[in-house]
């Protein structure tokens, strides 16, 4: 069962603001049936389109679906619309007290149903949040809005945004916050790729702003990532480890995640398990990438 | 003290028997001995473990040296296909169900990374198996075919003693998952052909933590746990006394209790099921009626998720379970209904009312009572399937 907070319960088993608005300024629409949530928002503005005047929301979903969505009502209803631009899927779990890390794609749908119904006030889109299906005009040169994650529809560009939005750092987390990978989880990789990526951006960014846009680095492959860990392990790792007697050998590579086995005297170390944590991995971070964590396989 | 609730959540556990309750506890205070003990103090308590033994044969049908204890449905699991595979190495292939149990599914996964050959055979959409795949799928390399007897999500029964037919026509042993079965689909394993079958204690008011591997009689068989001689030397550990005790005493009293699982249960079932859809407009059975437990029920109430119906029946004590992917924590819903090509629409919202000997008729009117209004309350809040 889940640990919902008290506010979380109150809002799903009393939300507030539930309803259709007839004739509404604005819709915002998220999700699908077959995704297992989505959210309908409806907003009213005043003359002067400055404030939101009337919120309601229809949602398929799950408590915390239903209590995100009566949240985000409740932060928007009878604010200026410069405030509701600025809500966030953690302004949302932030009201509601607390979100199971399961739970907080809910909130991202909150947000995104919001930023799709202020799209739609400023004349921009139908109001729907749909994936890898846009106009022939739509300018996309980095291709960001190709699907990766085909089982919940979730674009590159989404992945990218809950990754820098709520600074996440393993594919775990992106599968909490927007689903990718929840289902067959054939994207696994490339949603490690993207986040190494995207957190390679960042760490450029604040490092050397002296980079040119080209300069960011590109995602390793797989197999780059593969050998860059083999010479890791024959050039620094295996070398200090024969200096006392023990050695090690790769034995998988998934994702971000390397499995190693300790050989020679350092099987069955007591402290092995801690040199393995501590010490390869953090070889592993500094030589080949800072999102590797090593397993004793 | 268990008033408070009404459990229909009998497919997850059940309640201990207080039959089964009083049995055990001398096993924890005065009776503490090791079985395995020289002395009378501990050797008594061999006794209590060979009368537990024959007591769960029976009911099942088997001769008492055919039942070994182990400590869960899944362990029970696990062995009878490892050690299918360990007794017949040239043999690489497993044949099981896309709707086994995780206890079984997730075991084929590993082994179908260690190379082992793995195929899962498809149900049609009321969840039944499809003989003529299976047929095609089992053959001289195959080692061993698993299928359970009852699914634990729809109550589905499969045609397990012609699966064991088609197994044992290509040389494979047969393993069913008889979890959910055992106690309410009659069993005679001397009159059957199946070679391994498992159960679990806390599916039938014995407490968690103890089940029981039916081996038959010259079934080669190959030890999971590997220590010490208990349990004819098929699987080491100290015996778990008082649990073996209770699974003992709550063998007899399901047979005891047959006729009325058969009978009541039923009919109460058969009564929530039919109400139920009286009331609620889209509304499905998930499963095959014709074929099923008698005390398990799956519903979908569709355009409506499942997480919120069970919170909002928690709030009238009411204990369900759903197949919902919120519940689970997993992204999908279950993988029985999908196997089973429900539609979305309904998978999310399906409902599994699972009943026991427990259970009393007025309870089913106080679900029939309280469910319809939340499917309502709930389809008013969806965006989808309005009528408009």
């Amino acid at each position: 069962m889940w640990n919902y907070t008290e506010k979380v319960m109150d809002h799903f088993l009393h939300p507030r603001n539930v309803g259709e608005i007839e004739n509404p300024d604005a819709v915002g629409e998220v999700g699908n049936i077959t995704c297992g949530d989505a959210l309908k928002l409806f907003l009213k503005v005043d003359d002067e389109r400055q404030t939101i005047v009337d919120v309601r929301f229809q949602t398929f979903g799950c408590a915390s679906a239903i209590a995100s969505a009566s949240a985000l009502t409740e932060l928007i209803k009878g604010k200026p619309i410069a405030e509701a631009e600025d809500i966030t899927n953690q302004n949302i779990a932030d009201f509601l007290g607390e979100l199971p890390e399961e739970k907080m794609h809910c909130s991202v749908m909150g947000m995104e149903a919001l930023q799709a119904a202020l799209a739609n006030l400023r004349g921009e889109g139908d109001g729907k949040v749909t994936a890898g299906d846009h106009d022939d005009d739509h300018y996309d040169p980095q291709g960001l809005d190709r699907v990766v994650c085909y089982c919940f529809s979730v674009t590159e560009r989404k992945i990218r945004e809950v990754v820098k939005a709520n600074d996440l750092h393993t594919v775990e987390d992106v599968t909490h916050y927007c689903k990718a990978a929840g289902g067959c989880g054939g994207c696994r990789d490339e949603i490690a790729d993207i986040i190494a990526a995207v957190r390679g951006e960042a760490d450029a960014g604040t490092a050397a702003d002296g980079q040119s846009e080209a300069g960011s680095p590109k995602p390793m492959t797989n197999l780059q990532k593969i050998m860059k860990i083999q010479v890791a392990i024959d050039a620094e790792i295996a070398p200090a480890l024969k200096a006392d007697g023990g050695d090690l050998e790769l034995v998988d590579v998934d994702g971000n995640t390397v499995s190693v086995r300790l050989k020679g005297a350092c099987a069955g170390c007591p402290s092995a398990h801690i040199t393995l944590q501590r010490w390869v991995q953090a070889k592993l971070q500094e030589l080949v990438s800072p999102d590797i964590t090593v397993v004793e396989g | 003290m268990t008033k408070d609730v009404v459990y229909v959540d009998n497919n997850a556990t059940t309640r201990v028997a207080p039959e089964v309750l009083e049995a055990m506890l001398p096993f924890f205070s005065d009776l503490y001995g090791n079985p395995s003990s020289i002395h009378t103090f501990g050797g008594q308590i061999r006794n209590q473990i060979e009368a537990a033994r024959s007591k769960v044969a029976a009911l099942l049908g088997a001769f008492p040296d055919e039942i070994i204890f182990t400590s869960c449905g899944t362990e029970s699991d696990n062995a009878a296909i490892l050690s299918a595979l360990d007794t017949n190495v040239k043999r690489r292939k497993v044949v099981t169900t896309r709707v086994e149990h995780p206890a079984v599914l997730g075991l084929c996964k590993v082994l179908q990374k260690r190379g082992y050959h793995v195929e899962f055979v498809p149900v049609n959409n009321k969840g039944q198996l499809c003989l003529q795949a299976l047929c095609g799928m089992v053959d001289e390399q195959t080692a061993v075919v698993s299928v359970m007897w009852a699914n634990n999500e729809t109550g589905n029964i499969q045609p397990i003693h012609e699966v064991a037919q088609i197994a044992h026509q290509n040389g494979a042993l047969f393993h069913t998952d008889a979890v959910q079965a055992v106690g309410k689909v009659p069993i005679n394993l001397r009159q059957s052909e199946i070679d391994l079958l498992s159960l679990s204690g806390h599916k039938l008011h014995a407490p968690k933590g103890v089940g029981a591997l039916y081996v038959r009689r010259r079934t080669p068989f190959n030890q999971f746990m590997i220590g010490g001689h208990q349990e004819y030397g098929l699987r080491a550990g100290t015996e778990n006394v008082p649990s073996i005790v209770g699974l003992g005493r709550a063998a007899e009293l399901a047979l005891a209790h047959f006729d009325e699982e058969r009978g009541r249960v039923a009919r109460m079932r058969d009564h929530l099921e039919h109400e139920l859809l009286s009331r609620c407009r889209n509304a499905r059975v998930n499963g095959n009626p014709p074929s099923r437990l008698p005390n398990t029920t799956n519903i979908s109430f569709e355009y409506i998720e499942g997480e919120s119906i069970l919170l909002r029946l928690n709030e009238h004590g009411i204990a369900a379970s759903s197949g919902s992917a919120c519940t689970s924590g997993s992204l999908e819903p279950s993988h029985v209904l999908r196997a089973m090509g429900v539609p979305y629409t309904a998978a999310h919202g399906s409902i599994r009312f699972s009943l026991s000997r427990y259970n009393t008729m007025e309870e089913m009117d106080y679900i029939v009572e309280k469910l319809p209004p939340i499917v309502e309350w709930l389809r008013e809040m969806s965006p989808f399937g309005r009528d408009k």
